[in-house]
């Protein structure tokens, strides 16, 4: 009854998960705000601007059709493809590494938007690669080839969290799309043995250095270590309840590294306590469950496959943020997902949330067409 | 699901084309597992979190104060030295003050080039800085600049954003009114080296504007003077901004300690010494209490605070009259005639008759070699009086050999030679007293009677310090066993008697009267006051052999050294006096010292003109002349000076300043002491040489050679 006085266009809406993102958004910007010294400029306002402009950018990003997805797949991958190339030129150029390129009004990664273009492309070849080929070579070779093309340029530059994000969404959609499980056990075994090795091969000084003093923060209390060991000060001294807003001293006193941002959960917990963190993982878990929702009552094998990669990204991003700065991960430059300040990650999120709509759209019969 | 569970090695059995529909299941199946493994991932972290807000929050909320709460030491102001009437003889100032913490500096030369044009710092203390700059470790602070006026204090403090590193305080910094003239006595305070603080891991240490004691008085009663650091809490960023004060603690000033020095007296010796490189001790005769304990030159305790510069360093360690080292406790000499007193005492004691004389012809044979007197002329028949003002040597070759070195070694020991005092400094010398036992016991070999003849004129094995020389001239004054004393005690009991027949100290003290007043040979050194008569005795002791130099003049080195011991007024002993001049050329240069000095104990303004007069002469007072010296350095040295050492290598440098003559280099054999140029009959140089040396083989030789060999 109450329905026919909502616009159509409103009540279509996946209001499940717009509006407890709407919720943790507005809390980043509380978070952001008192991380600025209680001013709503230079991140607060701009994080739930750019959360509104995005969250329309999503919207618009829902109702494109599911084959207009398959079409761009390829040449979206290309280009992003073309893209990396052109960064790790300019960076060469310019001497030093680069990861973006300035687009004048924002500068854009083009490995951050890669997140959901591996996605999109192994998505696609797996619906269009005929059942019985599954368990062939022909269905793990491309796949490795399209993964390993973007992975190394990534890891090139050297950008090592982005790379493993990029790698951890192509290998959950390989491990969904049906390949054989023997084949991740082995891999799983492959990597804990080559991961030592490449620890000491190819790894960068500083990404070693990384590792080891997440072993041991202690280590080296005011080099890299001095971010995790500040983190887990500011999220324990915060106990249950935070210190209350605006009183965070880790993040107002600058102990704190990268508040706003990478560490934007520690300023948070620091403030708000261990519920604030429970409230951020609830919609954290609503969203996820949501998407893989979405993801099991997709129509075909191409949205399914979609569905679940864009998922698996978001809960990449959320999972590696949150265990760096509890300690349980080395430090990587990941930000948490609608919270953490910055452009470039709030516009992969929605992108995922966008076509994480689309396939709900698709989903739904009366909705499968094109208006 | 089971069916697409295949390893590659069981191909063969062909298992059946997979479907659409299969891929579909296997999709469900698998995205069960991912979310149970995304949930599990969300329960993990929950739990973290839970850990660390919950379980840890007392560990992470101290860290977390910790951090916030930023906890500045305030130096304790040190407490005063004072002297025995209360007036300072260390004191603080309040100051302004900038140092450099080097782990906060992130551009040195930038931060320094500014530093100097707000500062108006020369080159080679720009240079001292690097060197120091260089060798600090952490968080150790180096003093910039103390002593600053506001307008520099406050040109630095309004640029501190662009200077990481550099920290303006005011506070409060160590003082000494008389500079160098208290350098050996009081010591000096510095920041603490890195050792200081490996011993004692106090964060006060590595306060900037702290100092601790380094030498002297202020090393050995550190704990005493240092205080309770006071304290202020802030709130601070991480990168030392503050951002509100939470508190201050005062600090709690260390206990002052106050000397027996006379502060006055002190000064007018150290600059009554002048030009030559000596000490004065002067000693109450009635409790032992040190009035003065001088030693110059010396070097100004309040340019070492700050560390010790690169001029300074040279200046220092390239003057002769060695100012490093405090000839007071360190400084051991060949006594030579001032121990004929003492010698004469033991000969009473031995029960000698005063009156009993010997025929002094110029010499006297000693085996089968002949021991001249200072007086080659002779000085005719001489009895004891005699003996001792006019310092005949044979008459004490004569009668030494009849009583004994036993005797005289133990009257030597009796009257503090030889004797080790407990004083508040490090690495005394404490000389010898030889007697056969020690011979034997040293050199293995047996005592010689020209090892006698040589004691009894201060010659030979005997080695002293002037402290001991001041506690001998006390004790023949007083008879009392007094020990120098050097902190104030005005409840110490008196000191014992040293059970000296009054007769026999009578007799010295006329004997000695007469070395002034009389016929002796320091006529000059009678003090001008009306009324008081002081006793005393000259001295002076070879360093050479009459075959290198007569000792008079030549080069400095080869001079010889002039005594001095004195009390006054010589009937009723108030105050002891010793001075040793090194390489003065004999006593002359030293008893004028003395007259001066316990002049000024009578009558400072009459003492005082005769200082004023003698300054115009030498180019102003100590500190004027230390400054003209430093400005000659600094102008013809700048910058280019060699690097001055760090605290350890300057304490070695110290050190071996400071170490002793070997012993046995001072046995001179030379039967003819020099003289102690009595007004009365100066010795022509001719007549000094002829006797020179009848072992010009042995003057430098360990052992003491055969008798005319």
């Amino acid at each position: 009854m109450q329905r026919a006085y909502i616009p159509d266009f409103i009540a279509r809406q996946p209001w499940g998960v717009i509006l407890p993102l709407s919720a943790l958004v507005i809390f980043g910007g509380a978070v952001l705000y008192s991380a600025a010294g209680g001013h709503l400029m230079p991140w607060a306002l701009l994080h739930v601007v750019r959360f509104v402009v995005f969250l329309g950018m999503a919207m618009v990003v829902s109702r494109i059709p599911a084959a207009w997805y398959k079409n761009a797949a390829l040449p979206s991958y290309a280009l992003l493809c073309v893209l990396l190339v052109l960064v790790e030129l300019l960076g060469r150029v310019s001497g030093g590494s680069q990861r973006w390129l300035n687009l004048g009004f924002m500068q854009l990664q083009p490995s951050e938007l890669m997140k959901p273009g591996i996605v999109l492309v192994l998505a696609w070849f797996y619906s269009v690669l005929p059942p019985s080929e599954i368990r062939t070579w022909r269905a793990i070779a491309p796949a490795v080839v399209l993964l390993g093309l973007p992975a190394g340029l990534v890891m090139l530059q050297p950008d090592l969290g982005t790379g493993l994000a990029i790698s951890f969404g192509a290998v959950v959609i390989m491990f969904l799309a049906g390949l054989p499980l023997w084949l991740f056990i082995t891999g799983g075994a492959t990597v804990a043995v080559a991961a030592p090795l490449a620890f000491f091969t190819v790894l960068h000084d500083y990404q070693r250095k990384r590792v080891l003093v997440f072993l041991d923060p202690e280590s080296d209390p005011l080099g890299s270590g001095y971010h995790i060991t500040q983190s887990k000060i500011a999220i324990g001294s915060g106990g249950l309840f935070g210190k209350g807003f605006g009183q965070g001293s880790q993040s107002h006193l600058d102990y704190l590294p990268e508040a706003h941002t990478d560490f934007v959960f520690a300023t948070m917990a620091e403030e708000w306590g261990m519920i604030g963190g429970f409230f951020v993982l609830i919609v954290f878990a609503l969203v996820l469950r949501w998407g893989l929702n979405v993801a099991l009552r997709a129509p075909d094998r191409f949205s399914r496959l979609l569905a679940a990669g864009m998922v698996t990204t978001i809960f990449f991003y959320v999972c590696i943020n949150l265990m760096m700065v509890m300690g349980l991960a080395p430090v990587v430059g990941i930000p948490l997902p609608f919270v953490s300040h910055g452009g470039s990650s709030m516009m992969t999120n929605m992108l995922c949330i966008g076509t994480l709509m689309a396939v709900d759209r698709w989903s739904r019969p009366q909705d499968g067409v094109l208006r | 699901m089971r069916q697409t569970w295949t390893w590659p090695w069981s191909k063969q059995t062909k298992p059946l084309p997979v479907t659409g529909a299969q891929l579909t299941h296997s999709f469900e199946r698998r995205t069960f597992v991912l979310g149970m493994a995304q949930a599990s991932v969300g329960l993990l972290l929950a739990g973290r979190l839970t850990w660390l807000a919950v379980a840890e929050n007392a560990k992470y909320r101290a860290a977390s104060e910790s951090n916030r709460v930023n906890l500045t030491l305030i130096p304790p102001r040190r407490g005063w030295v004072i002297d025995r009437t209360g007036a300072p003889l260390a004191a603080n100032r309040a100051d302004f003050r900038v140092d450099l913490v080097p782990d906060r500096v992130v551009d040195a030369d930038a931060t320094l080039s500014t530093l100097s044009k707000l500062l108006g710092l020369t080159a080679d203390r720009v240079s001292d800085i690097k060197d120091k700059l260089e060798k600090a470790r952490g968080f150790q602070p180096v003093e910039v600049a103390s002593n600053l006026d506001w307008d520099k204090f406050a040109a630095v403090s309004v640029r501190l954003p662009e200077l990481p590193g550099v920290i303006p305080q005011r506070g409060f910094s160590r003082y000494y009114p008389t500079g160098p003239a208290v350098g050996h006595l009081v010591g000096y305070v510095g920041p603490a080296s890195a050792q200081d603080y490996e011993k004692e891991h106090n964060p006060l240490l590595i306060t900037p504007g702290f100092k601790i004691g380094k030498d002297g008085l202020e090393k050995h009663f550190e704990e005493r003077l240092r205080g309770v650091p006071g304290a202020r809490r802030v709130e601070a960023t991480a990168s030392g901004r503050v951002v509100r004060d939470l508190g201050t603690r005062e600090d709690v000033p260390g206990k002052p300690i106050q000397l027996t020095i006379d502060a006055g007296l002190q000064d007018y010796a150290a600059r009554r010494i002048g030009l030559e490189s000596g000490s004065v001790v002067v000693m109450d005769c009635a409790t032992g209490d040190l009035l003065a304990m001088v030693s110059m030159p010396s070097f100004d305790p309040n340019s070492f605070a700050d560390g010790i510069g690169r001029i300074e360093w040279k200046m220092l360690s390239e003057d002769d009259h060695v100012p490093l080292r405090n000839k007071v406790l360190r400084g051991l000499y060949p006594p030579g005639s001032t121990v004929k007193p003492m010698v004469a005492l033991s000969f009473l004691e031995a029960g000698l008759d005063p009156e009993a004389s010997v025929g002094c012809a110029g010499g006297l044979r000693v085996g089968n070699r002949v021991f001249h007197c200072w007086n080659h002329r002779g000085h005719g028949t001489t009895n004891m009086s005699k003996g001792i003002y006019q310092s005949c040597d044979v008459y004490f070759y004569h009668f030494a050999q009849q009583i004994g070195m036993d005797k005289i070694a133990a009257m030597a020991r009796r009257l503090g030679l030889g004797q080790e005092f407990p004083m508040p400094y490090p690495g005394q010398s404490y000389g010898t007293v030889p007697d056969p036992a020690w011979k034997r016991r040293k050199y293995g070999k047996e005592w010689a009677i020209y090892d006698t003849v040589n004691a009894t004129i201060g010659q030979g094995y005997m080695l002293v310090n002037p402290l001991q020389q001041a506690v001998m001239a006390s004790r023949l004054a007083s008879g009392l066993q007094l020990t120098p004393r050097l902190l104030m005690d005005r409840h110490a009991p008196r000191a014992p008697s040293l059970g000296i027949k009054q007769e026999h100290l009578d007799i010295i003290h006329a004997a000695m009267n007469e070395v002034v007043n009389g016929r002796g040979t320091a006529g000059k050194a009678r003090i001008p006051i009306e009324g008081v008569q002081m006793a005393g005795k000259t001295g002076t002791a070879q360093v050479v052999g009459l075959n290198i130099g007569n000792g008079k003049g030549g080069l400095w080195k080869h001079r010889d050294h002039g005594h001095f011991i004195c009390f006054a007024p010589f009937d009723k002993p108030r105050y002891a006096c010793a001075v040793a001049i090194e390489h003065g050329g004999g006593s002359g240069a030293a008893y004028p010292i003395a007259r001066d000095v316990m002049t000024f104990l009578f009558d400072r303004a009459k003492a005082m003109e005769v200082l004023e007069g003698y300054e115009k002469e030498w180019g102003g007072n100590v500190q004027q002349r230390m400054a003209a010296k430093y400005n000659a350095y600094a102008a013809k040295f700048g910058a280019s000076a060699p690097e001055a050492p760090d605290d350890t290598q300057a304490a070695e440098a110290v050190e071996a300043d400071n170490a002793p003559a070997p012993e046995p280099t001072a046995a001179q054999t030379d039967a003819a002491p020099p003289a102690p140029e009595p007004e009365a009959s100066p010795a022509p140089a001719e007549t000094a040489a002829p006797a020179a040396a009848p072992t010009p083989a042995a003057v430098a030789a360990p052992a003491p050679p055969q008798p005319g060999a």
